[in-house]
């Protein structure tokens, strides 16, 4: 029996959003980051299939042993009906038992039947390791691409489709490749083996057989074409009304609010009638098929049966046994199985090519370059580097500064140079954004949301690149970097603070993993997180869950900061949190946030006051332009667009 | 199970009992045929006579026809039985959850129930019918066999009476140490799903801090102990069918062995040998397909049990009309003690409520109009399972067409507190009346459309935006739909779509913007001019300039003849500040009533969360100017 839980494992896991975009093409636009340009095609059912097998390849013994296993298994099986039909023939009647040949006859037997069970046993152990080894490698190679591919992927593509494709399609893959691939060995096998085997016993009884066998096999595929269709038909109504309860339970609070029961349960019990009735038809219909080629099956047992007797007793139309006709009337059953089956096993085949597909497409996606290649810069791609090497004139100095810079440590000196952005080519996002943000300076950026805040701190660390223009880090061209050390000299704290589960240690030293004790400490104590991490039931070992559990919003900043504070970069990335106002904790983040800009290069998302006045430069933006720029008092003494803002955000409710 | 079919079986008890039945039929011709084809062998062949061959033929011919027939029928009321039980069961099972409050749904979550209302009765009817199908057919082709082989002979009979509980044995044996491997297994697919979502979600922070690779080798990790959990339990399950076989042949090896020593000495012929062959065969098959119908049943069992949990979960809160009939008063309600929490069915009493009115008094505005709209009277509220009261001791009135601010932080209360103005919670001590009548004695839908609410998730169903805005009153004019669009600031956009009110609305309202969407919100809640109106948290999608014109608009709707009684909460101090009424929330606490103006001089509280907001120096000028004015 196959592992009852196995084909449900995967599907019951995650109910994921899955898009139909099997390719991530469209999703692999300019901004792909890498070698978008390679081919992409959709990938034929061949190439595929030659995918797969190079994940089976450095498994080949386990590979050919379940088939050949499998082979053996199976002949191994057809044989023992020939066998026991033999010893039929020595039981003829009373005194005409020929127990010296029915004795050792019968060792053979428990002989057979052992081997074929015990080959059974390791084919099957084998392709489930086979399977399970490949389903690993596949699920660690998309994992890692996930982590290697550009940002852009992540953000555009819906979280729920790339989960589905690491756990649901991969398992497809394993389970219904692999393992359907062998049943359907089995049944190939199967079937020569019991036509060789029903030759061998009689060439007309075969073939009486194999004339009654194709009506099993069309009355199956009549049967199940016929309740295909009607199946369909209750699929696309038990979608309409898991969508209407979807949106109507998921809605319920609504529907109370507004007194809207009575219309809600009209429309579902309407849709629910329709169900009724596309269920009744279907399940019928589809029932059909077991009691169908049973009927079929029992006749041929039927004619197989006089046919053989008669044979038995007149030698027409062939000279049989007793025990030759038991033979064939267990072939006969037998030998229509995989014809039955096989239709399913092809589904799930089929199945498992789409899938296999989605998995493969995930893993052609680009990916970042992460290598370091500080000085050839021509060898890069992208439209970042177009504009780097239209300014090759820059790049004679830039040796100089890069070897000063090299030495002493990041300084936290940031140059924006007429940099243009878009996520999509039509939209442009950021215009000719200019700005220069000397080592320890605070630089607070203001404007309505959407305004291209958030843009500017992914094209700083490179999670995508500049349309054109150049940003430079102490006199560096950021894509001269290698992304990680670029990186390394940011620290960041973002509104949805992203923890995970592990231990508030482990947060922490996030950025530092050889980070010792007393430095994780000091850390959280100058992030004034300090105190309500000695409050929680296990300290600083206490586990979090992924979303950071029963920790209030601030709590979670705080733990951010203490984070960005133990790494120590040169550069600080911050973004406000707009409404929070629990007011006790959010001093406490504002003092942090005080403590942590101390000397550093700061870019804050600003939403206080505070904040801003205390910025050594506001960046006022727009529509992706930088508007204005100045302190808190020369922008309202110039009564532009901050200043506009700065009142009308508070507009008197008249 | 047993339970759900009692409950919703009964007009089905015809298929259910025709079905099992017919399929008894077959079940006896199945286990009919290794005999007729022993008789074949030992009169037939034994007889040398072809005409007796071709008439057992035929009659086994027959045998399947008629099993097909009676299986037709078996089919068939299985169908029916099971889709109608699954389809009673689901109006009956979404009908239960309608009348849920918040306090259930809070309870079972919207994702559970949906799963519960989908799935789960789906696994239940597919039990259902393999019961009516299957449940019959292979434990009766068991035991038949069983008693057919006995009847031949007992002591062959013996060789099934100890084979049969062996492989029942193998059964319990490798599926009892599989399932927790399963389980393991499932939980560690789980874990990848979850490693694999903060991979994603943390995608940024994940690089920023350059760690991609100390999370591929957690990643590995996970997907290494799954895999090693799946070979192991490969290693275990691949016994089953293997062991199957085995036993299933070797004991036909004693079945020819001790038959051979039967029949040489008389005591058996060789037709019956075949036969106990041919039933061993079957008899194991059957038990093979037992084993699996178990597997089926006990998912059904657990989806079974939580459905009946939802089904058995009664309503906390009960209808005013319907408990007493309709009866206004209240009256037919048996009074709790005052302060306490009112049980599922009875209503503290109503002291101060002198129900004097009728809705359509209310509604019509033939009301005393010194009675306030809003009336809260230490009103507490804890969510169920929570020892914090998450709205403690609230004490305050609105008068009939002014504004109430209500202003906290996030999980201050403020929400909650809205929601039992139209009752979506009962208060646990207090009253909440609404224009002069506690709100247990209204006729629940009767109260909640005299509410036009603004819920704080911007929901909108699938479908057009006139079958959206219709929800407060399916009634409404055209010309009501477009003067709530005009309030709602919405009219523009609305005006601009090629259908207009027959714009499709796909489920959530996602080919709208967000500002779009909860505006569309604000709409709805407005048509039918509703006397109350009730706006949680919902301009945050709005610019500034569409939530100050969507403030003026609304501020027009209580203006003239005090129609509109609003009721506006939100954590910006400049969404709150020009109400008659503002209510500081926090900790569940109102820490402070009064104006803007009063709020600022006396509570802290309230001043401390206009400072920290950005501008706030310039909303007091603002403030100090509008003074000035007036």
């Amino acid at each position: 029996m196959p592992n009852p839980y196995a084909s449900t494992a995967g599907a019951s896991t995650i109910t994921a959003t899955v898009s139909g975009n099997d390719n991530l093409n469209d999703f692999r636009d300019s901004r792909g980051g890498g070698n978008s340009d390679r081919a992409q095609k959709p990938m034929g059912t061949a190439q595929v299939a030659r995918r797969i097998f190079a994940y089976v390849r450095p498994h080949i013994l386990l590979f050919v042993a379940s088939f050949v296993c499998s082979a053996l298994s199976v002949v191994l099986q057809l044989f023992v009906p020939i066998l026991i039909g033999r010893a039929i023939d020595l039981i003829v009647s009373a005194g005409r038992v020929d127990m010296a040949a029915l004795v050792p006859l019968l060792a053979r037997l428990a002989a057979t039947v052992l081997a074929a069970a015990a080959l059974q046993w390791v084919q099957g152990v084998c392709v489930n390791r086979l399977s399970y080894i490949t389903v690993c490698d596949l699920r660690i190679e998309a994992y890692d691409k996930l982590t290697r591919m550009p940002l852009s992927l992540i953000d555009r593509h819906p979280h729920g489709d790339y989960i589905s494709r690491v756990v649901n399609d991969v398992d497809q893959v394993g389970d219904g490749l692999l393992q359907g691939l062998t049943q359907l060995f089995n049944g190939v096998v199967t079937v020569v083996a019991t036509l060789a085997f029903m030759l061998a016993t009689s060439a007309p009884m075969a073939i009486v057989v194999v004339l009654v066998t194709p009506f099993s096999v069309l009355a199956a595929g009549a049967m199940a074409r016929f309740a295909g269709k009607s199946f369909t038909a209750q699929m696309s109504i038990q979608g309409e009304l898991s969508a209407y309860v979807e949106e109507y339970v998921g809605a319920q609070r609504l529907v109370d609010a507004f007194a809207y029961g009575e219309r809600a349960q009209e429309g579902f019990s309407s849709i629910n009638r329709k169900l009724y009735a596309a269920g009744e038809r279907a399940q019928f219909l589809s029932s059909l098929a077991n009691p169908g080629t049973r009927f079929v099956n029992n006749c041929m047992y039927a004619v197989v049966a006089v046919v053989g007797f008669v044979g038995v007793v007149t030698g027409f139309p062939a000279v049989l046994t007793v025990g030759d006709v038991q033979v064939f009337l267990s072939y006969a059953n037998q030998y229509t199985k995989p014809f039955n089956e096989i239709s399913g096993v092809v589904t799930q085949i089929q199945g498992a090519f789409a899938s296999a597909r989605r998995v493969f497409a995930l893993l052609d996606a680009p990916e970042d370059d992460m290598g370091e290649k500080p000085f050839d810069l021509d060898s890069n791609d992208g439209a970042a580097m177009d504009s780097a090497r239209n300014s090759v004139v820059l790049h004679d100095d830039l040796a100089a500064a890069l070897g000063a810079s090299l030495q002493g440590g990041p300084k936290g000196d940031v140059v924006f140079d007429h940099v243009d952005f878009s996520y999509e080519p039509d939209h442009p996002l950021l215009q000719d954004i200019c700005m220069h943000a000397r080592p320890g300076m605070r630089m607070a950026l203001v404007g309505p949301t959407g305004c291209g805040k958030t843009t500017l701190i992914n094209l700083l660390l490179r999670f995508y690149d500049t349309d054109s223009g150049e940003i430079l880090v102490d006199d560096r061209p950021i894509a001269s970097y290698s992304r990680a050390d670029l990186r390394r000299m940011f620290g960041m704290v973002l509104q949805e603070s992203w923890l995970f589960e592990g231990t508030v240690r482990d947060i922490i030293s996030y950025g530092r993993p050889d980070a010792t004790r007393e430095q994780v400490e000091e850390a959280a104590r100058r992030a004034r997180a300090d105190a309500f991490i000695r409050a929680l039931p296990d300290g600083y070992d206490t586990v979090l869950p992924e979303n950071g559990g029963s920790l209030s919003q601030g709590q979670r900043q705080l733990l951010c900061i203490a984070r960005v504070m133990l790494s120590d970069p040169a550069i600080l990335l911050l973004d406000e949190a707009t409404s929070s106002i629990d007011t006790r904790t959010e001093m406490q983040v504002q003092a942090a946030f005080d403590e942590l800009m101390q000397e550093r290069t700061s870019f804050v998302v600003a939403h206080r006051l505070s904040t801003i006045r205390n910025a050594d430069c506001i960046l006022v933006m727009r529509d992706g332009h930088i508007v204005e720029r100045g302190t808190h008092d020369e922008l309202l003494v110039a009564g532009g667009f901050y200043a506009e803002l700065y009142s009308s955000q508070f507009a008197p409710a008249e | 199970m047993i339970g759900l079919l009692k409950r919703f079986g009964r007009p089905f008890r015809r298929e259910l009992t025709l079905g099992p039945a017919s399929k008894l039929i077959e079940v006896i011709f199945d286990l009919l045929t290794p005999l007729v084809v022993a008789l074949m062998i030992d009169r037939g062949v034994g007889e040398r006579n072809v005409g007796v061959l071709l008439a057992y033929g035929a009659l086994l011919v027959g045998m399947a026809l008629a099993g097909f027939a009676s299986t037709l029928i078996c089919q068939k009321m299985a169908a029916r039985a099971s889709q109608g039980l699954g389809t009673s069961m689901r109006d009956a099972l979404f009908a239960h959850i309608n009348s849920f409050s918040y306090v259930e749904l809070d309870r079972f979550g919207t994702p559970s129930l949906i799963t519960r209302i989908t799935n789960d009765i789906n696994q239940v009817q597919l039990a259902i019918a393999l019961a009516i199908r299957q449940l019959t057919r292979f434990p009766l082709l068991a035991v038949g066999s069983m008693v057919a082989a006995l009847l031949i002979d007992a002591k062959l009979g013996l060789i099934f009476l100890i084979s049969t509980p062996l492989i029942g044995a193998i059964f319990w044996f490798v599926m009892a140490r599989c399932i927790p491997y399963f389980k393991r297994m499932q939980r560690q697919l789980d874990q990848i799903g979850l490693v694999t979502r903060e991979g994603l979600s943390g995608a940024r922070v994940m690089r920023a801090f350059v760690r991609e690779d100390y999370e591929r080798e957690r990643f590995c990790h996970t997907a290494v102990d799954q895999a090693n959990t799946a070979i192991a339990v490969g290693r275990l399950s691949n016994v089953l069918n293997p062991a199957t076989f085995l036993v299933m042949n070797l004991a036909v090896c004693a079945i020819l062995w001790v038959g051979g020593i039967q029949v040489n000495v008389g005591a058996l012929t060789q037709g019956q040998v075949m036969a106990f062959v041919n039933y061993m065969t079957q008899t194991l098959l059957a038990i093979v397909y037992v084993a699996n119908l178990v597997v089926v049943f006990t998912k059904a069992s657990a989806s079974a049990g939580r459905i009946e949990e939802v089904l058995a979960c009664e309503p906390s809160m009960c209808d005013a009309a319907e408990r007493a009939g309709g009866d206004d008063t209240g009256s037919g309600c048996t009074a709790g003690a005052v302060g306490e929490a009112a049980p599922a069915c009875e209503t503290a009493p109503i002291g101060t409520a002198s129900p004097t009115g009728t809705t359509s008094d209310v509604l019509s505005g033939g009301f005393d109009p010194s009675v306030p709209a809003i009336r809260l009277s230490g009103v507490s509220f804890a969510y169920p399972g929570s020892a914090e009261d998450a709205v403690h001791d609230v004490t305050f009135e609105v008068p009939r067409g002014g504004t109430l601010g209500v202003i906290g932080g996030t999980g201050s209360g403020k929400s909650t507190l809205v929601s039992l103005f139209p009752r979506l919670y009962d208060v646990a001590r207090g009253s909440v009346e609404v224009f002069g009548r506690d709100v247990r004695a209204w006729p629940l839908g009767e109260l909640r459309r005299a509410f036009g609410f603004v819920p704080q998730k911007v929901e909108l169903v699938s479908g057009t935006i006139r079958s959206n805005l219709l929800w407060r009153d399916p009634l409404a004019s055209d010309a009501d739909l477009w003067r709530a669009l005009k309030t709602a600031q919405a009219e523009d956009f609305a005006r601009a779509l090629p259908k207009g009110l027959d714009a499709p609305v796909e489920a959530g309202g996602k080919n709208f913007s967000g500002g779009q969407r909860q505006r569309l919100t604000i709409a709805r809640a407005l048509v039918g001019a509703p006397p109350l109106l009730i706006m949680d948290d919902s301009t945050s999608a709005l610019d500034f300039k569409t939530d100050a014109a969507l403030r003026r608009a609304i501020r027009m709707l209580s203006g003239a003849d005090s129609s509109v009684t609003t009721v506006v909460v939100s954590q910006r101090v400049s969404s709150v500040r020009g109400a008659d009424l503002i209510c500081v929330m926090r900790h569940g606490r109102a820490v402070g009533v009064g104006t803007h103006e009063e709020l600022m001089a006396t509570c802290e509280v309230y001043r401390e969360i206009a400072e920290s907001q950005l501008y706030s120096d310039a909303a007091a000028s603002a403030a100090e100017e509008g003074g000035a004015h007036a």
